[in-house]
């Protein structure tokens, strides 16, 4: 996902000399064609988060679309101010590349987990916070930033995800997926999280329950056109996501409801990272199973709540 | 030693601070006279297109000292001076920090300390790529400099021979709590700069002739981005505030103290 994310930055900017990457030290070799090809359009900085939101803002005021790629917890965390003040206050259409979202560096523990990163910035006016659930979807995404007049944080994945998108359904910042139909229950997802919830949904129609799965690849703005039309359909839903279950992708879906469907918000369940820093390492899998954020009990949890909404 | 024409942008504060009776007067003091040569002596812009493209950029990043930027503004004709009178008020465009979105002739919504550099590298590096000669100037504070992105922006300034940037520091030698030697010491300061890759003047921040002939001299060097330390004065013009904390930001003032300003400028 990562490579297709900024192999395609390359090829547009090839097109478009007003994109410009910048890299904050970054592992040798990333993007060497591009700086090669294009010498102008290519800036690796060094290990200078700061520093480096703000220069970007002051490239995009002189019209430059700068795609800036670190590892995602240095690209949200360390910087959270300028990204606040120079990117998001004059809203300039700089792209954020966080490599790493949710627990995908669990080996390298609790200091590169980017597990709280949609919270911290779902808060902040402007800014657009995209996950996508593999590289297809990334392809398809990245051609749609060019023209996106506001900042964009894009969540990357491990990598090697499998491919579940299509593009017949096509990509719109903003605009919901709705990867499986609803039935009596839906998944409402995000990232790598929709390929569990579609393994679950699928486990769940071998036992009769027809489950379907909205894959929120935006989860900022969130498509409250999909919410209001899906959710009064469905007896049960859960959230799952990669996150903190506090201020995600759960979290803006409770909101919504509690704003504007009060009605609906006792059938909606969330999963997601509990509220206390990881003490284990081992794998993005082992983390999420120690959690519980599994195939399994996702299934599970929508089996309870189906039971509860009867 | 202070002349006629800083003795008017001085009132021109003042004017602004009498209308809430607060404001950043010590920090707004120390800059104005600095303000005063660039807009007079260095800066191309237009005031009546203040997107003009060729135009330099300038960006007050210690936003707190706003009230000497909207004197000079004003007085270049970017917008009325009387606007300046709804300073802080609900619907006025002017608040206690500048905002690039609501004032003509602010690159930057400065306020919170450290962000100009970074920004302003950014723009020296768009115009050195598009071989653009419109220059970068980025106004610090003393204080301000006690953040570490300033840091990071020299080296990476440095690093891209940013001849077209210039740093002006606001060195008045005393930041909210007392002297920047007591808080956090920057000595020695030329050192510093000169280490990081940068070209390095010093002048007197309030001595009109010193600084004219200093921006004459801009670029310093051919590849290496600039910075001019300006030994000033917080408060400067106003004995009873300068080199005072309690003026850094003063709020309630009282009529006494108001007429007291507007002696000073007699």
């Amino acid at each position: 996902m990562r490579n297709t994310c900024l192999n395609e930055i390359h090829r547009l900017a090839k097109d478009n000399e007003n994109i410009i990457f910048i890299g904050s030290d970054l592992g040798a070799g990333t993007l060497t064609n591009m700086q090669q090809e294009l010498p102008d359009q290519f800036i690796m900085e060094g290990i200078s988060e700061q520093h480096i939101i703000g220069m970007s803002a002051g490239l995009a005021m002189e019209g430059f679309i700068p795609y800036v790629n670190s590892i995602a917890p240095f690209l949200t965390r360390r910087c959270y101010e300028q990204v606040l003040v120079d990117l998001c206050l004059h809203d300039l259409p700089v792209r954020l590349v966080g490599n790493g979202g949710g627990v995908v560096y669990a080996p390298l523990g609790p200091t590169h987990l980017a597990v709280e990163d949609i919270a911290i910035f779902r808060v902040i006016p402007n800014m657009t916070i995209i996950a996508p659930c593999d590289a297809e979807e990334m392809k398809r995404l990245v051609e749609k930033t060019i023209s996106w007049p506001h900042p964009i944080y894009i969540r990357l994945a491990k990598g090697g995800d499998k491919v579940i998108s299509n593009s017949k359904h096509g990509f719109e910042i903003g605009k919901a997926i709705l990867l499986r139909p609803q039935g009596q229950c839906m998944f409402i997802t995000t990232g790598v999280m929709t390929q569990k919830a579609i393994e679950a949904s699928e486990q769940l129609e071998r036992e009769g329950v027809h489950c379907g799965v909205l894959h929120v690849h935006t989860v900022k703005p969130l498509d409250y056109d999909a919410l209001s039309k899906l959710i009064p359909t469905v007896r049960a839903i859960v959230t799952v996501e990669e996150h903190v279950r506090a201020g995600g992708l759960g979290s803006a879906v409770l909101e919504y409801c509690s704003d504007l469907m009060p009605e609906h918000v006792s059938k909606i369940a969330r999963i997601g990272i509990p509220d206390k820093f990881s003490d284990k390492y081992g794998s993005q899998d082992s983390l999420l199973d120690y959690w519980g954020i599994t195939t399994g009990s996702i299934k599970n949890k929508m089996l309870d709540m189906l039971g509860n909404c009867n | 030693m202070i002349d006629k024409r800083s003795k008017e942008l001085r009132k021109i504060v003042v004017d602004i601070i009498a209308t809430e009776r607060r404001g950043h007067l010590g920090p707004a003091m120390s800059s104005i006279d600095i303000l005063r040569v660039l807009y007079d002596d260095f800066l191309n812009y237009r005031a009546d297109d203040p997107n003009w493209n060729k135009r330099d950029r300038f960006i007050l990043s210690k936003g707190h000292g706003c009230l000497s930027l909207y004197a000079v503004l004003a007085d270049k004709g970017f917008f009325p001076e009387k606007d300046l009178l709804t300073f802080c008020k609900s619907e006025s465009i002017f608040g206690g920090h500048p905002e690039r979105s609501k004032i003509p002739g602010i690159e930057a919504s400065t306020g919170a300390l450290g962000h100009g550099l970074p920004i302003g590298v950014g723009m020296a590096l768009a115009a050195k790529i598009r071989h653009e000669n419109h220059r970068v100037v980025v106004l610090v504070g003393d204080g301000e400099i006690n953040e570490g992105s300033v840091w990071e922006a020299a080296l990476s300034a440095a690093k891209h021979n940013l001849s077209n940037l210039t740093l002006f520091i606001d060195y008045n030698k005393l930041q909210s709590y007392g002297l920047n030697s007591e808080i956090l010491n920057l000595e020695p300061l030329a050192d510093k700069w000169k280490s990081f890759g940068f070209a390095v003047e010093e002048v007197d921040g309030h001595n009109i002739e010193e600084l004219q002939a200093l921006v004459k001299k801009i670029p310093l060097e051919n590849d290496s981005p600039a910075v001019v330390i300006c030994h000033t004065v917080k408060g400067k013009g106003f004995y009873f505030a300068e080199g005072k904390t309690e003026w850094h930001h003063k709020s309630k003032i009282t009529d006494d103290q108001l007429n007291e300003m507007y002696q000073c400028l007699c």
